[in-house]
């Protein structure tokens, strides 16, 4: 495999991980958003 | 004379905040400038060649992981301090993310090895340091998903977030004590001085763009875990209103 492969998956991994993590945070705090009362959920 | 009532916030309904807006903009118009600057502007490095734009994704993600245990160790200390859910849960949530940075240093790194060393992994002192220092940082999540009360919780895993930051160091300091394969320091003491131009700023850029990243996920990662704590008082409260009404019906 060339060098140009090893750079392209690591890149490629690391954004997608990211993405995939920031999407899991995302949709849960709107999921448990919706199960908690309005008063505490007041961000400063 | 009649006042007017102040003006209702609304309430959110997400993690969601003015600054994480903001952040979040800024981290992808960062990232954005990052793959233009680590992938196509900088050129090769004489020594290091292609290989530099693997390093341009491994010095950000370890910048950040070491921040992030930092940030976990001093939580902690404030916790057993103040014994307050709010340090409790911000301890946790570095930590969560300082985790998967990390596994994405090692995944570089390893990506790294493969092109200059020829294989994937070699046991030599930096890269020991570093397995130890992932599963402490594992271990201390384990510990934090056993059911338990919080306060237990709480103070099992402030000593474990305490503990394990000592290994930083070690794992920092492993290519100057012993012998090893693995490239001298290129952060904290050198940003590789014989970097020049281009190359320098998309390092410098990739930290700075994974630093604002950081701290957008914190921010939305640590509500998560405080509105986890208050959805599992509503689903505790729920059945012992439950368990009341059966108990008023049956008397």
């Amino acid at each position: 495999m060339s060098t140009n492969f090893y750079i392209a998956v690591a890149w490629i991994v690391t954004f997608v991980s990211l993405a995939l993590y920031s999407l899991w945070v995302i949709r849960r705090g709107r999921e448990l958003s919706r199960r908690v009362p309005e008063e505490q959920r007041r961000w400063m | 004379m009649t006042t007017e009532p102040a003006p209702q916030r609304p309430v959110p309904t997400s993690t969601g905040s003015r600054v994480t807006h903001v952040l979040g903009i800024a981290s992808l118009v960062g990232l954005a400038e990052l793959v233009l600057f680590g992938l196509v502007i900088s050129p090769a490095d004489a020594q290091l060649g292609e290989t530099i734009r693997i390093l341009y994704m491994h010095v950000p993600t370890v910048s950040v992981a070491y921040l992030a245990f930092v940030i976990t160790a001093v939580a902690s200390v404030a916790y057993l301090w103040k014994r307050t859910e709010f340090w409790d849960l911000l301890a946790a949530s570095a930590a969560e993310i300082g985790v998967l940075f990390f596994a994405l240093t090692i995944f570089n790194g390893m990506m790294w090895g493969k092109v200059t060393w020829g294989v994937y992994w070699r046991w030599e002192p930096r890269l020991v340091t570093t397995t130890v220092l992932m599963l402490t940082y594992v271990g201390y999540l384990v510990v934090r998903s056993i059911p338990t009360d919080p306060r237990t919780r709480g103070t099992v895993s402030a000593v474990i977030g305490i503990m394990a930051v000592v290994n930083i160091p070690i794992t920092h300091k492993a290519v100057d004590w012993w012998r090893g394969l693995h490239q001298s320091r290129t952060i904290f003491g050198t940003v590789d001085p014989e970097m020049r131009g281009t190359q320098l700023f998309a390092t410098y850029l990739g930290l700075l763009v994974f630093m604002v990243l950081f701290a957008w996920l914190l921010i939305h990662r640590f509500r998560v875990a405080w509105l986890a704590e208050r959805a599992a008082d509503e689903g505790l409260r729920g059945a012992l209103a439950e368990r009341r009404a059966e108990g008023g019906a049956t008397a």
